[in-house]
């Protein structure tokens, strides 16, 4: 089945232009096509007629890659549960919608063009703690640390967060609790981890919340997470970096001297 | 790989700064500086105010005694003279209050802290608008539900604690029986509607609050977490019947008149039984004490 739909979206040339929303008309889209093959088909059109088309970042197709994302109707990642934009088919639109497209919406991640946002935002706070220091040398045994079961499966339950930044977008307060406690509970849960486990948590919550807003637990981030990340990583977030402050304080000062602030 | 043309080759990303820098300092000062330390103070102080609101309602309770106007008032003087004598007059209720007016001026300046800090991390709104996956409506209105609440709890003072002449003609120091009475005798009636409302912005208010005080302090186990939610719907339910009972209990008569005179504030509660105030036949007395 074909739908024809009507398009109504945030076009802004660069980071220091206004914006404005503008109207598409999208006829005879194929429901089996995803989100990101609708705009494709209504770019070339705009490509035909001489027009810019609309930038929008993507890369995998498939949900992995955490490229892609902007606000369709108001939702991150549109209406769909555990989906990113480039899994989200038309078949679950009808015929004769108007659909707004907008993009991230938060100080951290400003609008470099369209739809396209800069998260490298993100990236400082990965660069703050998101890793575990390993000496150089002969790799070990893969199964040398023995992890158990249960952990290895909530921490890879964190590791799925592709840092698509759609729990900012849907935040009300533009915080990035859900991305950051993902990625600290991710190492933060493994014994790989355990030597830097409280500058880890110390100095990525202080990074993060030199960009972003503050959690207020509204949820909102679990529910248009693609991954389905869940808020129990922000509580265990909460407790590492309140435990981290009354820990013996002075192993502290190398990490948070070693902050990234910007 | 950018569709279409390809902005991030002709165009320099917009640098995104911190907004402030961390700077070594005491470390309880840094704790309260971070978003998750203010949100534990928060989340603390909450839990200090939920017990000051639950007990606050329990001692309320005793309007549906049997011998509630007696009852009550020796509360009320039991309350200042707790701790006697190695705490003076009144120190227990000070301490209380002290602990009190200090949560309180801590959780507002956290809560306001926060609001500008998250209003800063978004200086552009959704211009299609947005809709809510998620976030109830008790979440979404807390600043609204808190700032109501906090006013009414001026109100509240002026009318039933220091009993404001202009708010309170008919207060009676030491008589919070023929008080919350008089507060909510019929001819009042606004009081009881204003009363009724805050309480029911209170209820609100716990419903989300004293679901994220877990998440806040990193409270979460999967032997307890299904439980967190129904506790804080059971709390700010008490509080809601125990708390709007009490005016509906005044305006449907179901409370009886005071009969205790109006100048024996400063009367031992011995003299209370006397029958100088008791209305003849009724005995306060004959619960045998």
């Amino acid at each position: 089945m074909n739908l024809n739909l009507t398009l109504k979206v945030w076009r802004q040339k660069g980071p220091a232009d206004g914006g404005h929303f503008e109207t598409y008309a999208a006829p005879n889209i194929n429901d089996d096509m995803s989100f990101l093959e609708m705009l494709d088909v209504v770019n070339e059109e705009l490509i035909a007629q001489g027009k810019e088309p609309i930038a929008f970042d993507h890369d995998c197709r498939e949900g992995i890659c955490g490229s892609c994302g902007f606000v369709i109707n108001g939702r991150p990642h549109g209406p769909m549960k555990a989906t990113t934009v480039c899994q989200l088919h038309m078949r679950n639109f009808h015929d004769g919608d108007a659909i707004t497209i907008e993009p991230w919406r938060a100080a951290a991640f400003p609008v470099i063009k369209d739809l396209v946002v800069d998260r490298s935002t993100f990236d400082r706070i990965i660069g703050a703690g998101g890793f575990i220091s390993a000496p150089t040398g002969a790799a070990s045994d893969a199964n040398l640390t023995l992890v158990p079961k249960a952990t290895a499966d909530l921490a890879f339950d964190a590791a799925a967060c592709i840092g698509c930044g759609a729990c900012v977008a849907g935040c009300p307060n533009g915080a990035a609790q859900l991305f950051t406690s993902a990625k600290v509970a991710h190492l933060n849960l493994l014994p790989q981890g355990q030597p830097e486990r409280w500058s880890r948590v110390t100095s990525m919550v202080n990074t993060m919340e030199a960009y972003f807003g503050s959690c207020t637990n509204f949820r909102e981030c679990e529910a248009v997470c693609p991954k389905e990340i869940s808020i129990d990583f922000i509580a265990k977030m909460n407790r590492d970096f309140l435990q981290a402050k009354f820990r013996d304080r002075r192993k502290l000062v190398n990490a948070e001297a070693g902050e990234d602030a910007g | 790989m950018v569709s279409g043309s390809s902005p991030r080759a002709g165009m320099a990303a917009p640098v995104t700064t911190a907004r402030r820098r961390h700077v070594s300092r005491a470390w309880i000062i840094e704790f309260y500086g971070s978003a998750i330390g203010k949100k534990a103070v928060m989340a603390i102080t909450g839990i200090v105010l939920l017990g000051f609101v639950l007990v606050h309602m329990i001692g309320n309770l005793k309007l549906y005694y049997p011998n509630a106007e007696r009852d009550l008032n020796e509360y009320s003087r039991w309350l200042r003279t707790v701790g006697e004598p190695a705490l003076p007059y009144k120190g227990f209720l000070w301490l209380v209050r002290g602990g009190l007016i200090i949560s309180f001026i801590l959780h507002i300046h956290a809560a306001t802290t926060l609001t500008l800090m998250n209003r800063r991390a978004r200086p552009v709104k959704y211009q299609g608008g947005r809709s809510y996956a998620a976030a109830d409506y008790a979440a979404r209105t807390m600043r609204w539900s808190g700032v109501i609440v906090g006013l009414f709890l001026i109100f509240h003072l002026m009318d039933l604690t220091w009993g404001w002449r202009v708010v309170h003609p008919d207060f009676v120091r030491g008589q919070p029986y023929r008080n919350i009475w008089h507060s909510f005798s019929p001819e009042r009636w606004p009081v009881s509607v204003v009363y009724i409302i805050a309480n029911l912005l209170l209820g609100l208010h716990i419903y989300h609050g004293a679901w994220s005080l877990f998440q806040s302090l990193g409270w979460a186990n999967p032997r307890f977490n299904s439980w967190r939610r129904g506790f804080a719907g059971a709390f700010a339910a008490a509080i809601v019947v125990g708390n709007v009972s009490f005016p509906i209990a005044v305006l449907s008569g179901l409370i009886d008149d005071p009969v205790q005179p109006k100048d024996t504030e400063a009367v031992a509660p011995a003299t209370f039984e006397a029958p100088v105030w008791t209305p003849a036949g009724t005995g306060s007395t004959s619960r045998g004490l």
